[in-house]
């Protein structure tokens, strides 16, 4: 997120899931973005997906905070998907072991499939 | 599959491994998967720690550079690191011998999971006391120069959360202080180190409880009970070949 301001786009494609828009930078100023957006998506909300189309840069502390929405997620019994993905990020997931528990897709139309 | 040119960030990354390899044959790291905090067994724990340099004239770019140029330097005596031949560079592994309590030593190492001009990040392997990874980091704030260290991590296993629980979480707080304190003398600054700990997730994850399969403490016990056996077969090998 170039500007630490400017909020996540949140939108609900279909009842009971959510998709958070990652945009521009993942780094350690992301945190308050990210908090927001998963606020916004909701508790009621049992499926989140991330969509990763835009994302520019992401350094390790972003990876962290990815983590750390995961952890939350779990906690509220919602599961996390993502999609958009480049080679090099999925890389990066299969490196980390994101991709353990974060479920992968091609595009949003398969991980709303996945997220039933 | 999203195709876009490469990202900024591409070079700064380790490239995926399953296992790791350690050059110098340093135990409990070679054939280790390297691990996150979601595969290990405790609570999850953020820790930060972090000093100001104050209004030094160090950029963020050079406390880094000194970081990992000095890295070993400003660990704690008694501890460790054998820094790669190549530095601290993505992709590198490191060994490490940490001193334990009873005089013992625990053998294991770290990945170099991203490496750049403002950061740097290790990631553990199996058998570490901890899933999960440290970031040494470096920013300006209010208009003064940063240097952290942030902990995200699970004990590995049963035996190490107990001893987390036991002082092993003082022992890692004395630690970071400690080299975080060296690095702001390195530039010439006598500061306060300050700790900030976050507790992630409380629940354990038994699941992982098998972890202990590995535990890098106990195979370093057996290796260092077995070195008579070693040195014995050595001088007997020697005394057929001659």
């Amino acid at each position: 997120m170039t500007d630490i301001a400017t909020p996540l786009q949140v939108r609900a494609p279909s009842p009971g899931v959510t998709v958070i828009e990652i945009s521009g930078e993942v780094t350690r100023e992301s945190d308050a973005a990210l908090k927001d957006a998963y606020e916004r998506a909701g508790a009621g909300t049992r499926s989140i997906i991330l969509a990763f189309d835009d994302l520019d840069y992401m350094n390790s502390s972003g990876i962290g905070l990815l983590v750390t929405l995961l952890v939350r997620a779990q906690r509220n019994r919602q599961r996390i998907f993502a999609y958009g993905l480049t080679e090099h990020y999925r890389q990066i997931f299969e490196l980390t072991r994101l991709d353990e528990v974060i479920s992968i897709h091609e595009t949003e139309h398969a991980a709303i499939a996945a997220a039933g | 599959m999203s195709t876009q040119p490469d990202n900024r960030d591409a070079a700064a990354w380790a490239r995926p491994v399953d296992r790791l390899t350690a050059t110098d044959g340093h135990i409990n790291v070679t054939g280790r998967r390297p691990t996150a905090p979601m595969n290990g067994f405790g609570r999850m724990w953020q820790k930060t720690y972090r000093t100001s340099l104050g209004d030094a004239k160090i950029s963020p770019s050079e406390v880094i550079a000194a970081w990992k140029e000095h890295f070993p330097e400003f660990w704690p005596a008694g501890n460790r690191f054998f820094a790669p031949l190549a530095g601290i560079a993505p992709g590198e592994v490191a060994a490490l011998d940490l001193s334990m309590p009873g005089g013992l030593k625990l053998s294991t190492g770290v990945l170099v999971l991203f490496a750049d001009e403002e950061s740097f990040t290790l990631m553990t392997p199996e058998g570490h006391m901890f899933a999960g990874w440290i970031t040494f980091s470096s920013f300006v704030e209010d208009g003064e120069t940063c240097a952290q260290a942030q902990v995200l991590m699970r004990a590995s296993d049963p035996l190490y959360e107990l001893g987390m629980t036991l002082g092993g979480h003082r022992q890692e707080d004395a630690h970071w202080l400690h080299t975080i304190a060296s690095l702001a003398a390195h530039f010439g600054v006598s500061t306060q180190v300050s700790a900030q700990t976050i507790c992630v997730d409380r629940k354990r994850q038994w699941s992982r409880a098998g972890n202990v399969w590995h535990n890098a403490g106990i195979r370093s016990g057996i290796h260092m009970t077995g070195a008579p056996i070693r040195m014995l077969r050595r001088l007997t090998q020697r005394g057929r070949e001659a």
